[in-house]
């Protein structure tokens, strides 16, 4: 069996007890080395689910373990050392007054040594291209750099797990693109598992697996192509299916027999392809 | 009201060492009743265009036309509130203007700044909440006690209830799900069709631009990269990617369909169902594309 | 940004002055601030005047800027001189304005005042103008260490001050964004009866508060998740160093010290 990094037994959270619960009877788990989108409507309880998994919040019933480990105010600073966040917006997430300062944030929190911090430092802004910004001031820098900056900060504690919580939400096309990119570069080169939470869907196809949630529950979690082929199930919960998913539904209507549900351009191509051919 | 930039610069902070020069020799016209999308990359000085449009900023150089009104360097207009009733501007997560007490206030509070009488702000505020498509229930809630996606709905209605007839939109569905999306999208299209206003949006969106707009400008740090009809301009995949940019995904296959079955399916504003049975019709081998 | 709000902001730079240990900067001013109240002599005045003119020049800051940012405090400074004229009653009687007698020793002791105040204005500034804030942090935390003994936060302290001063900026950008919103609403900050304008900052303040509150928590949560508990255990990444040009600095300001008390009289 496969190694489980992050565990959720039957959570249920609400903010406050006068406050509706916001997370309802919530079980999955995410195995090592996966990578995992999260998405579901505005206030469907995304955020919250990334707030507890590393203890910034606790649920008020149910169970969470990391790394075999349940999470609990004893052990948070542990589990936190295994796993990195990044935020939506990158202003409020900007502790440091240069860019190197704010990358050091987070190993000197956890005692590093100075030159091992210099080390890491150098060596994850190379990863996330911001080598050239060492000693900017945050409001000299574009979002989309923000957000390098963050990214890189995470890395340089080298997390079991990362979470991106609307992480690309600001940037321009491009810029989501090279995120997703240095993500993906990241993980081939280390063993990680990443929780993203978004609303693109162009990125949740790259996706293992998919957690889809509505009104604090999870409605669905399967790998991304048995999650589009239920479009119904996804538009009821405030979603969309992405341009390729929609494209097969209509050419199925119009009697065109495609094998297996295509997830992007290439596989559907491919499956045409192989149609032209035998025609 | 025509929209024309005259040859625009402007610079932050002038005159100190932090100057930056956010636009440079800017010059376009956007006609009355016009659709216009303004995409570029983060920094390419968008927002710095919209804030030229209500007088928010003077350009440093050159000049910027709205109807009746310039904007120049050396000359600052007095009717700077009656452009500002001409012109709305829903900037970047408008929901942090929000703080009347209650959301019909806050509605409200664009219209009494502007003198409109107290009936036909009554009819206004009715009006705007329709539009946005918020429920009545809503009206004497704290703005503050609602959702995301409700709070920019009553944001967008305050700038609705100002009636202006330029319409100007500063990414308005940043953060928003892909329902809460869509039926904002929507509802700026319906403004746009049935009130004709001129409508100006701001988008990092290359797929909303070609679905809503009809015309487009593309910025490259400060200056004009490109303009035209989106479906000219948003085909030029080398030329968009060389500034952050890309093409529609819609687009993206259709190149991808002419690379492997060395057929061209032009772009025309299909619609996903018309492209499906396009394809249906080249995998038969049938049909005018053969 | 509106101008008026960068007085004294950091400006990048490579001359000595900035590669200056933050503090050897503060603790030169720190003495600065006391030995100008020595000086008493025209030539001791100059001595001084000489040192801060030489430093202000070393920096390399266009003195344009610098300038600009003391435009304010211009107007105190005119004040302060205007004010000694008029109450000190010293010396011969030099001319009349109006039916003011103007005594030569409220000149004196007017130019002396003025000159004093500039001259501590200008040197403080000297040190934000050439310091960034988290040196200046550094400094503190690093000056103030001794009092840890004491049970003085000093950490915490610290890095309190060194997030309101990355925040600055920030929440300046703030107040300019939702007043720009406020203004696109028919919000007139800027003329109108006073009764209008002291009304026009509600719409301000109070989203400008709810952000701040909202920035603060987001903020906090970002620090926890990123492991931050406290000064204990704690490394960093700056460190300060004595270097060369601080041994410098330091013993040309002790000349200076010297040569003032030689020029007293
Ligand atoms: N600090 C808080 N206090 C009280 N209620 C909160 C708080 N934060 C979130 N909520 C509520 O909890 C619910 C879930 O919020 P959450 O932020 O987890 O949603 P989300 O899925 O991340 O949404 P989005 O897509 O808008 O980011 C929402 O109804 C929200 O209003
Ligand atoms: N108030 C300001 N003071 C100084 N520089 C500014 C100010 N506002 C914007 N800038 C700079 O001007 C340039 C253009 O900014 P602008 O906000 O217009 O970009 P944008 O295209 O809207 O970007 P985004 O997509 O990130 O919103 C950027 O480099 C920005 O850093
Ligand atoms: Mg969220
Ligand atoms: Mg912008």
């Amino acid at each position: 069996m496969e190694k489980r990094i992050v565990t959720f037994r039957n959570v249920s959270f609400r903010y406050r007890e006068s406050l509706p619960w916001v997370l309802n009877n919530v079980s999955f788990s995410i195995n090592a080395d996966e990578w995992v989108a999260i998405i579901g409507h505005n206030g469907s309880g995304k955020s919250t689910i990334a707030k507890l998994m590393n203890g910034l919040l606790t649920p008020q019933e149910g169970e969470i373990l990391v790394n075999g480990t349940p999470v609990t105010p004893e052990t948070i600073w542990e589990i936190r050392k295994n796993i990195g966040m990044v935020f939506q917006n990158p202003d409020n997430q900007f502790v440091g007054t240069t860019v190197q300062d704010d990358v050091a944030f987070g190993l000197e929190n956890r005692g590093f040594p100075r030159k091992e911090m210099v080390k890491r430092i150098k060596q994850t802004l190379l990863q996330v291209g911001m080598e050239a910004y060492t000693l900017h001031e945050p409001h000299r820098l574009s979002g989309g750099q923000k957000q390098r900056v963050a990214i890189a900060g995470v890395l340089a504690i080298a997390p079991q797990v990362i979470i991106l919580d609307e992480a690309t939400a600001m940037l321009d096309p491009r810029g989501r693109l090279e995120i997703m990119e240095t993500m993906h570069h990241v993980k081939e080169q280390h063993n990680v598992s990443f929780i993203m939470i978004t609303h693109d869907l162009k990125e949740v196809v790259r996706a293992d697996r998919v957690i889809v949630m509505s009104e604090g529950k999870v409605v669905e979690i399967a790998p991304p192509r048995d999650i589009f082929a239920k479009k119904e199930k996804l538009q009821q919960s405030g979603l969309d299916i992405p341009f390729v998913a929609k494209l097969v539904d209509e050419l199925t209507k119009l009697g065109t027999k495609l094998s297996k549900e295509p997830l992007n351009h290439d596989e559907l191509l491919e499956e045409l392809w192989t149609l032209y051919l035998k025609r | 009201m025509d929209i024309i930039f005259e040859k625009v610069s402007y610079v932050y902070q002038k005159n100190t060492p932090f100057e930056h020069q956010a636009i440079q020799n800017l010059s376009f016209h956007i006609p009355s009743g016009a659709f216009v999308a303004i995409v570029g990359h983060t920094g390419s000085g968008k927002s710095t265009v919209i804030q030229h449009l209500n007088g928010l900023l003077r350009p440093t150089k050159g000049e910027v036309r709205i109807g009746e009104y310039i904007l120049s360097s050396d000359q600052k207009i007095k009717e700077l509130k009656q452009l500002r009733e001409k012109v709305g501007v829903v900037f970047q997560y408008p929901e942090h203007q929000l703080f009347e007490e209650t959301v019909v206030k806050d509605i409200a509070f664009g219209p009494q700044n502007f003198g409109v009488s107290q009936n036909e702000i009554e009819a206004r505020t009715k009006s705007a909440f329709e539009a946005v498509g918020l429920s009545e229930e809503l009206r004497e809630r704290s703005p503050f006690d609602l959702s995301g996606g409700q709070m920019r709905r009553v944001a967008i209605a305050g700038i609705l209830a100002i009636q202006p007839e330029v319409l100007v939109l500063d990414e308005p569905t940043a953060g928003l799900d892909p329902k809460g999306h869509r039926e904002i999208m929507s509802m700026f299209k319906r403004l746009h069709r049935e009130n004709e206003l001129t409508t100006i949006l701001v988008t990092h969106s290359m797929e909303d631009a070609l679905e809503y707009a009809d015309h487009v400008i593309i910025l490259d740090h400060g200056t004009k990269y490109m303009e035209g009809k989106p479906e000219e301009v948003l085909i030029q995949k080398d030329k968009l990617q060389a500034v952050q940019l890309d093409v529609p995904e819609i687009i993206q296959f259709l190149f991808r369909v002419e690379n492997i079955f060395g057929v061209k399916i032009p772009y025309q504003g299909q619609s996903i169902v018309d492209l499906a049975s396009e394809l249906n019709r080249l995998i038969r081998g049938d049909g005018s594309s053969e | 940004m509106n101008n008026a709000f960068i007085v004294g902001q950091y400006v990048p730079g490579e001359s000595m002055i900035h590669r200056l240990d933050p503090r050897s900067k503060m603790v030169i001013i720190f003495l600065f601030v006391i030995v100008v109240f020595l000086a008493n002599s025209v030539w001791s005045y100059g001595l001084l005047t000489i040192f801060t003119v030489l430093t202000t020049l070393s920096t390399r800051i266009p003195l344009s800027y610098i300038a600009k940012g003391l435009t304010p405090v211009w107007l105190l400074i005119v004040f302060t001189f205007i004010l000694q004229l008029v109450v000190t009653k010293e010396g011969a009687v030099l001319f009349q304005i109006i039916s003011y007698p103007i005594y030569s020793g409220g000149v004196a002791q007017g130019a002396a005042i003025s000159l004093r105040f500039f001259l501590l204005i200008l040197v403080t500034s000297l040190l934000t103008l050439t310091t960034t804030p988290l040196e200046i942090t550094d400094a503190i935390e690093s000056l103030l260490h001794p009092l840890k003994r004491i049970k003085f936060p000093v950490h915490e302290l610290a890095l309190m001050m060194s997030i309101s001063l990355r925040f600055i900026p920030t929440l300046m950008q703030e107040t300019e964004k939702i007043s720009k919103a406020q203004a696109s609403r028919g919000v007139d900050f800027k003329s109108g009866p006073i009764k209008n304008r002291i009304q026009a900052i509600i719409p301000l303040l109070v989203p400008l508060f709810v952000s701040a509150f909202k920035r603060a928590e987001e903020l906090a949560m970002a620090m926890e998740a990123r492991g931050y508990q406290g000064g204990d255990g704690r490394t960093k990444l700056r460190e300060l160093r004595i270097e060369g040009i601080d041994y410098l600095a330091i013993s040309v300001f002790f000349l200076i010290v010297i040569g003032l008390f030689l020029t007293r009289v």
